[in-house]
């Protein structure tokens, strides 16, 4: 069955949408969409390196992205970086990466894959790297769920309840290199931020609770990366954006839905 | 001699470059209700911060008796409106708590059936009682509220005030309060603190008058809750200096 790269292209779809769902919905209540843009667009910082050092992209990837997102959690929390040294960071480290990049001679770099995923060529090796990048995120997140929304909610009374806003802080920076690293195969490093945050925002308006948030953003997310596959066999499209355009179109769907029916709902 | 639930020594606390608060000594006890006032800007919320560990301390050591239950109420509650959150799921932050306690514990804090509303679509008073009564489920050795009357109308704070006075009986826990108000503080406190980036005085609130216009503003069901604490700003409190 993994002998059809279909195959393997869908379950990559679905275990990238799976790692993004919890996290994309704590990126969207803390605000930090830019943050993880940088963190993204550091992974081709990543990739540059994984080539130089004919090391595996995976592991260049996570790395960079682990240090970027550490260095851009240090400066916030220093009251430092706000919207304009967040976005100063995530499109430096894009330019800094490509022209990295550039100066490998000799290495044949399908920059495009890396930019914009690469879904249909994954190979078995991608596949369960993807998986269990997917699964540990997952995990991280079940594991502190509770911890999490606390210090996301208000770290002051996370700190009385004896939960360090930090570390959790942390956990989440660790959950968002190793999504980075998952996501990357799939829908490429400029547009993993769109991966996380999209998503949640499509769920947003259908739930109640972040427990539903996280399962219909899941829900959101897996059906675009399926949907972004069809379209992009069906139309000959590039398939990283095919994704991001039907999960797009989701989030319109959901914002007009939920509008008729409040206002069905306030005529009784 | 009653168990020092947190104790501060010559504590120092900066926000930035700037010290917020400077040398100060703070120690609170089981069962004792203590009120912090001070004008805008006085430290008061960064020295709570400062207890709960929130905040490191420049100088000066704080320590937490082992194993001590806080019950925070923080000054306001605020968060994005992406964020989903039913009165029951913040009053399972951090612990789960079963279906039942969180009915009492919405009914002992005066606000029955929320448990299905969204927490961004409670009224300011509502959401004070709610957030008292997540407090009081973890069972807090001390509860520390920060400005809990704001947004409350005066009767309404009133009630709280009452209210905080039973838990104690209750409970037997600690409570330290954070009040900007200088004339208004409980009867029930047993010490009041002056903090103006440190503390300029601190002792048993002096009950001036019984203020009979005060009563009739908040009926006769909160009388012996209030009074009038006079201390307003009859001394200098300079920088860095004492009064």
């Amino acid at each position: 069955m993994l002998d059809d790269f279909l195959v393997r292209a869908g379950l990559a779809g679905i275990g990238t949408a799976l790692a993004a769902a919890p996290l994309g919905c704590f990126v969207v209540w803390r605000r930090m969409a830019y943050f993880s843009d940088a963190t993204a667009h550091a992974a081709i910082l990543g990739v540059a390196l994984s080539l130089s050092l004919q090391g595996p992209i995976i592991l260049g990837v996570l790395s960079t992205a682990l240090v970027m997102a550490f260095v851009v959690q240090a400066l916030v929390g220093n009251g430092l970086a706000q919207d304009t040294s967040l976005g100063v960071l995530a499109h430096s480290a894009l330019a800094v990466g490509l022209v990295a990049v550039s100066f490998l001679t000799g290495v044949r770099v399908d920059l495009m894959g890396y930019l914009f995923g690469d879904i249909l060529a994954v190979t078995r090796t991608d596949l369960a790297l993807i998986w269990g990048g997917a699964l540990a995120v997952v995990g991280l997140m079940a594991w502190r769920w509770q911890r999490l929304l606390t210090a996301t909610l208000n770290p002051d009374l996370a700190q009385a309840s004896g939960i360090s806003a930090r570390v959790e802080g942390m956990i989440l920076m660790l959950s968002l290199a190793l999504t980075v690293a998952v996501a990357i195969k799939a829908v490429g490093a400029l547009l993993i931020g769109a991966l996380l945050v999209i998503p949640p925002a499509a769920a947003r308006p259908l739930v109640r609770t972040p427990v539903s948030m996280a399962l219909v953003t899941a829900g959101v997310g897996v059906t675009a990366a399926l949907g972004g596959l069809l379209c992009s066999l069906n139309f000959d499209t590039p398939t990283g954006p095919s994704i991001v355009c039907v999960a797009a179109s989701m989030f319109l769907i959901s914002l007009l839905a939920s509008r008729v029916f409040k206002r069905a709902l306030a005529q009784g | 001699m009653p168990e020092t639930l947190i104790e501060a020594r010559d504590l120092t606390l900066a926000h930035g470059s700037r010290a917020a608060i400077r040398q100060v000594d703070f120690a609170i006890t089981r069962s004792e209700i203590v009120t912090l006032v001070g004008p805008n800007g006085s430290g008061k919320s960064t020295l709570v911060k400062g207890l709960i560990g929130a905040l490191p301390a420049t100088s000066g050591t704080v320590s937490r008796a082992d194993g001590l239950n806080i019950g925070y109420v923080p000054q306001n509650l605020q968060f994005d409106s992406f964020f989903p959150l039913t009165v029951r799921d913040f009053l399972c932050l951090p612990q789960r708590q079963s279906k039942a306690d969180i009915a009492a514990a919405l009914s002992n804090a005066g606000v029955p059936g929320l448990e299905r509303r969204q927490l961004s679509a409670l009224s300011g008073g509502q959401l004070q009682r709610v957030m008292l009564a997540r407090a009081l489920m973890m069972r807090p050795d001390i509860l520390i509220l920060d400005e809990p009357t704001q947004g409350l109308d005066q009767p309404g704070a009133a009630a709280f005030y009452q209210q905080i006075a039973h838990v104690r009986d209750d409970l037997g826990c600690a409570v330290l309060m954070v009040s900007h108000d200088l004339h208004v503080v409980m009867a029930a406190s047993d010490r009041v603190l002056c903090l103006n980036g440190y503390i300029c005085c601190q002792g048993a609130p002096e009950v001036v008058q019984s203020a009979p216009e005060y009563r009739a503003l908040f009926g006769d069901g909160s009388a012996g809750a209030f009074a009038l604490y006079r201390h307003a700003y009859d001394h200098a409190h300079e920088p860095n200096g004492h009064a």
